[in-house]
């Protein structure tokens, strides 16, 4: 397994929904944040849920977002931030 | 293992009585289906009852302590601080504490940054080192509210951050875990690693409060 993108990358989640066990979290599909660690292969979860191998496995990424882009009425400071941990079948260049 | 267990009593499937947890309540889809998974894998022999029971028990038994340990450690040894930061399982190690299977990440608060953890999915949480989750790390307010406004969550912890620090939120959706290394307080120059471990509580590791330091 190699990852497809580097620390530093921009990278933006797959606005996309489908039914059943989902690692993705709601609030962050369709935006754009940066690569902050390469956390190394784990089994796809969404596999595994449904008692099949989740092979092969996908690269697990560390992935910053800035919180006021990820909530239109974000009450904090500009400089807040996420970070989610996003499997690369969510991922996708900008 | 579970295999003779069934033969010698000759009932497969109810080794002996069960005794519930709570009496008089009936149980909720998910206690049930809890129930049945550790049954069936004692039956097919995965792991005995007295493993499964032995696991509970650990698990149970561990405290916010061996985090806090940890925290104070790294606070008086910069070496020890950097190894911690790069691998949590492997640094507990070195003090004799099992931090379990799963990958631990710290995450170090510094002069700009304070970090939060969160799971808006369920409710991943280092258990195996900083001991049960509060119940409000599991509530539904807690996980949807830590993402969406992080500063008014912290201010109900009593914590108030400046503008000028960032907040930044981790939501450990996947395979690993967090906890917050917390920056150590000024005044403790000079404590000893036991000192300031009291100093170290479950909610800072959390990222919610802050160690209060001598002048607190």
């Amino acid at each position: 397994m190699s990852a497809r993108f580097d620390i530093g990358e921009t990278v933006k989640v797959r606005a996309a929904f489908p039914p059943g066990h989902v690692r993705t979290p709601f609030f962050v599909r369709g935006k754009t944040g940066r690569v902050t660690a390469v956390l190394g292969p784990y089994r796809n979860p969404e596999e595994l849920a449904y008692g099949r191998p989740g092979e092969p496995a996908l690269p697990l990424y560390r992935v910053i977002f800035e919180t006021a882009e990820l909530w239109d009425d974000y009450r904090g400071a500009a400089q807040d931030t996420t970070v989610v941990d996003i499997y690369e079948n969510w991922l996708e260049a900008p | 293992m579970a295999h003779d267990h069934e033969h010698e009593h000759g009932h497969p499937h109810q080794p002996h009585p069960f005794q519930p947890d709570l009496e008089e309540t009936p149980l909720t889809h998910y206690q049930v289906m809890t129930q049945a998974v550790g049954d069936l894998l004692v039956e097919k022999g995965v792991f005995s009852a007295d493993e499964l029971r032995a696991m509970v028990e650990a698990i149970d038994a561990k405290s916010p302590a061996a985090g806090a340990r940890m925290v104070a450690h790294a606070w008086a040894d910069p070496d020890f601080k950097a190894r911690m930061l790069d691998d949590v399982n492997k640094a507990a190690e070195e003090l004799g504490i099992d931090a379990g299977g799963i990958p631990i990440r710290a995450v170090e608060n510094t002069e700009g940054v304070h970090n939060v953890i969160v799971c808006t999915l369920c409710s991943c949480y280092p258990r195996l080192l900083i001991g049960l989750p509060p119940d409000w790390y599991k509530s539904r307010s807690y996980r949807s509210r830590t993402v969406r406004e992080p500063r008014q969550v912290l201010a109900e912890f009593g914590t108030t951050l400046p503008d000028d620090v960032e907040v930044r939120v981790h939501d450990s959706t996947a395979d690993l875990r967090y906890m917050v290394l917390p920056a150590r307080p000024a005044g403790t120059e000079g404590w000893d690693e036991a000192a300031l471990a009291g100093l170290v509580t479950r909610d800072c590791m959390i990222g919610v409060t802050l160690p209060k330091g001598p002048e607190a």
